[in-house]
């Protein structure tokens, strides 16, 4: 009841005209940065601080507009994965993968719409779990050692079989590829730099945005100019739309894909080393591996779409967790909200719930009021958003090429970085012909130097001896999954695929 | 028309994203040389606000995040392309002069700049978890001395960093001979550090007050050492320092700004100027006490000569423990 009372009292701050009309702000500017390539939730929260500041905004406001911003583009980043298969940030990557097959398939406005309640139900439950476990939750994060948090990325790349549904051998040259791309950059275990060639701007690794950028819009670009003379003008226009709501068949199929995601997105979210990356990833190869029985992730499958929505979005309200309670951020976009909690003279920490009860509750109320505006938000804005898909190619490329450049450059303001975006797009095609899918690379790049630095703590701290890495319950049973995720599929997958030779065949003497 | 509605919103969001990017001429500009949420990006976000809002500057401090190669991506490009910009600053720390005296920013030294002044010092800090049988910093070092490989230090920095260094500097004036064989394990910030602290991962911490102070109120965590001259005042009081335990190690995490190398000296003048002001002011007094910075009042001709100081110290701390040659 004290929680309830607390919730109310939250409530009361939030819900006055001028914070609703700062989350209604946030919302709207959060999902175009989130739609936008290379504009992720974290730029776009730091982009969005001077506003807040020079409004003079208090601690509250501050906070509802910035979380407003950073739900927002949780949400946003669906858009161009879905209609350009392009995806907008990160954690969005992964809805690229049966969300752009979907849009393909003249089913777009399904795909956004059912992803935009995947969202809303991931956010939801996520909040929820924000309120009710916080202090709770912050014991899981602490069981997470660094050989835990290694067992965990290994779980992530032996599921990674679920990825892509063509050649494995492929997928498994892809993600290699990602690994070597992170080892660019200082060893922090050493202090050495590697792979840099003196060269500064590479001390710090590549950065995943550039990457992404790179690889999957501007590779499009390219694709797109070689194939200018071939006719591909006309083909966009003739796409279909689709309905603008989800069927309720639809909805009810992908429900329980929905609440497990949520769960298990919100728990990597509250990992400060995972984050919503990983949550989305993780969300869909296990949900893959749960219910695809008939092969059909990757080809445009709802249920493809909603478990790294839900997973995504869920990882994001866990990742206000940590930051909330131990001032640790989970991620990028948390460091940021982090750094103006501490320019309002606000210490996130152990103490914050009892210290700023105003603000923690004020939070979580416009985290709710946020969501509730974005679903009601995006989902008349279907209709608005699926009409990318009737700009013909010959005005969208150059507009894709034109955000890229832009983007990048506005974020990070070095040329060194555009020429490695032109690096990766050139990349990006060269693989494209061969076939080979790029999401792996990505994550690769993305979990691979988490990955090795924690095997490398849990290796150094242990005096080199390596059995540390299976020394807790918690690591063997992660252990255990991994290896299941990995064989389990070998055995099954070749079982499936028997039947179902042995099914054609049977039809096929049936039609003879 | 909802054609040219998608089409408007595309150009409302580039439009708002180029006016971010664009630098007005004459707006004060502040480079943090780092993605947002780090310590730099704090420094100049707060100093711009309270500079606006003591009326030091009109316009609200334009905040641009120049991140790469540790902040040498930034020093860099003042040196070479900003060399003559009156309205620029740029977030410092011993970070910097750390990576200055390693030689970790390629081609450059610290005599290309102007350092203007500094904010504040974060005092380094040594904790273990607060169930642990540590309780003095001698306790620990002889722990370290006797057996190297059963304490695990965790730091926020990398190999070679201020958080790593500082340790260093503790067992170096304790008395331990070859300092490589503490065993420093570097997380990815403080916060991390401090997490894998309580998670019972590694045995001590080494890092800053500001990053400690949060789970010291808590009672997660006890503090064994401060690395400052003499106690701190306020709630920082309890903590013993080094010092006083009987090794003489002192490590403040300074932040402040340098300048570029040819700023007019009207201009560096009146930003040393205004930052003093902003330091005497009361608000920056509270910024500081809810932040942890201890005084660390110096600028100009004051400061330019201590961050030299401090620099020629880190680099024979380098040399004797062979990161550098």
């Amino acid at each position: 009841m004290e929680l309830l009372s607390s919730l109310g009292d939250g409530f009361a701050v939030a819900i006055t005209f001028q914070n609703l009309g700062l989350a209604l702000l946030g919302c709207f500017l959060g999902t175009i940065m989130g739609a936008l390539p290379g504009l992720g939730p974290s730029n776009g929260v730091a982009i969005l601080i001077p506003l807040a500041f020079t409004l003079g905004l208090g601690a509250t406001p501050s906070l509802i507009l910035l979380t407003s911003v950073y739900y927002g583009a949780m949400y946003g980043g669906r858009i161009s994965s879905i209609l350009l298969g392009i995806p907008g940030d990160e954690p969005a990557m992964m809805t690229v993968l049966d969300g752009h097959p979907m849009a393909k398939k003249g089913m777009a406005g399904e795909a956004l719409s059912l992803s935009g309640v995947a969202s809303f139900i991931g956010a939801f439950i996520a909040t929820w779990g924000l309120i009710l476990l916080a202090p709770q939750l912050v014991k899981i994060a602490l069981l997470f050692g660094p050989a835990e948090y290694f067992a965990l990325f290994a779980l992530a790349f032996m599921t990674l079989g679920g990825v892509s549904s063509t050649n494995q051998a492929k997928s498994a040259f892809a993600a290699a590829l990602g690994l070597g791309l992170a080892t660019i950059g200082v060893d922090t275990q050493t202090g050495v730099p590697r792979f840099t060639f003196g060269e500064v701007h590479l001390y710090d690794g590549l950065d995943f945005l550039v990457a992404i950028v790179g690889l999957f819009a501007l590779s499009e670009v390219f694709i797109f100019l070689e194939n200018r003379h071939g006719g591909a003008e006309g083909d966009s226009g003739k796409l279909k739309i689709g309905r603008l709501t989800p069927p309720i068949s639809m909805l009810k199929s992908c429900m329980p894909t929905m609440l497990r995601t949520s769960v298990l997105g919100f728990i990597a979210g509250v990992l400060p080393g995972a984050g919503a990356s990983l949550g989305s990833f993780i969300s869909y190869s296990m949900e893959k591996r749960l219910v695809d029985k008939e092969n059909t992730f990757g080809t445009g499958d709802p249920r493809g779409v909603a478990a790294p929505e839900a997973g995504n979005n869920a990882a994001a309200g866990g990742a206000l967790v940590p930051m909330l309670a131990l001032g640790v951020p989970g991620s990028g976009t948390t460091a940021v909200l982090l750094a103006v909690l501490l320019s309002l003279n606000i210490t996130p920490g152990p103490l914050l719930f009892t210290q700023n009860p105003d603000v923690v509750w004020g939070l979580i109320a416009a985290l709710f009021i946020a969501n509730f505006m974005l679903l009601a938000m995006n989902i008349p804005m279907v209709g608005l958003f699926t009409r990318v898909l009737m700009i013909p190619s010959r005005i969208l490329m150059p507009i894709v090429a034109m955000v890229s450049f832009v983007g990048i450059y506005g974020i990070s303001g070095s040329s060194f970085d555009l020429l490695v975006m032109v690096g990766f797009g050139v990349l990006g095609w060269l693989l494209r012909k061969f076939d080979v899918p790029l999401v792996p690379i990505i994550l690769g790049t993305l979990l691979g130097n988490a990955m090795e630095n924690n095997l490398r703590r849990a290796v150094t701290i242990d005096n080199g001896n390596w059995l540390t890495l299976i020394d807790s319950p918690l690591s063997i049973a992660l252990w255990a999954i991994a290896i299941i995720g990995f064989v389990l599929p070998l055995i099954v997958g070749a079982r499936v695929k028997k039947k179902m030779h042995a099914r054609r065949d049977s039809e096929g003497s049936l039609s003879d | 028309m909802k054609f040219t509605a998608t089409r408007g919103l595309l150009a409302a969001a580039l439009l708002s994203l180029g006016a971010v990017a664009a630098q007005a001429q004459d707006t004060p500009e502040c480079i943090a040389p780092a993605n947002p949420g780090g310590g730099w990006d704090f420094t100049c976000r707060q100093v711009g606000k309270s500079l606006q809002d003591l009326g030091l500057i009109d316009a609200t401090m334009q905040v641009v995040n120049l991140a790469g190669g540790g902040g040498g991506v930034a020093y860099a490009e003042v040196v070479n392309k900003r060399a003559s910009d009156d309205n620029l600053i740029v977030a410092a720390s011993s970070a910097t002069a750390t990576r200055l005296a390693q030689g970790a920013y390629p081609g450059n030294t610290m005599d290309q700049v102007r350092w203007v002044g500094s904010v504040g010092a974060d005092y380094g800090v040594i904790a273990v978890a607060a169930d642990s049988k540590i309780d003095t910093l001698p306790q620990l070092l002889d722990q370290i001395k006797a057996n190297p490989g059963s304490v695990s230090v965790a730091g926020g920095s990398a190999v070679g960093g201020w958080d790593h260094l500082k340790v260093l500097i503790a067992a170096n004036a304790y008395g331990i001979e070859d300092v490589r064989k503490v065993k420093y394990i570097a997380f990815d910030g403080g916060g991390e550090a401090v997490t894998q602290l309580l998670a019972g991962s590694v045995q001590a911490f080494t890092g800053d007050i500001s990053e400690a102070k949060g789970f010291v109120e808590s009672g997660d965590i006890k503090v064994i050492a401060i690395l400052a001259p003499e106690r701190l005042e306020g709630e920082f009081a309890s903590f013993p320092t080094a010092r006083e335990q009987g090794v003489d190690a002192i490590g403040a995490n300074w932040r402040g700004f340098y300048a570029p190398g040819k700023m007019s000296d009207a201009a560096y003048d009146k930003w040393a100027k205004d930052i003093g002001t902003l330091y005497a002011s009361d608000e920056w007094k509270a910024v500081m006490e809810a932040n942890g910075l201890a005084p660390l009042d110096l600028q100009g001709a004051d400061f330019q000569k201590f961050v030299a100081g401090s620099v020629s110290q880190i680099q024979s701390i380098s040399r004797e423990i062979g990161i550098i040659k």
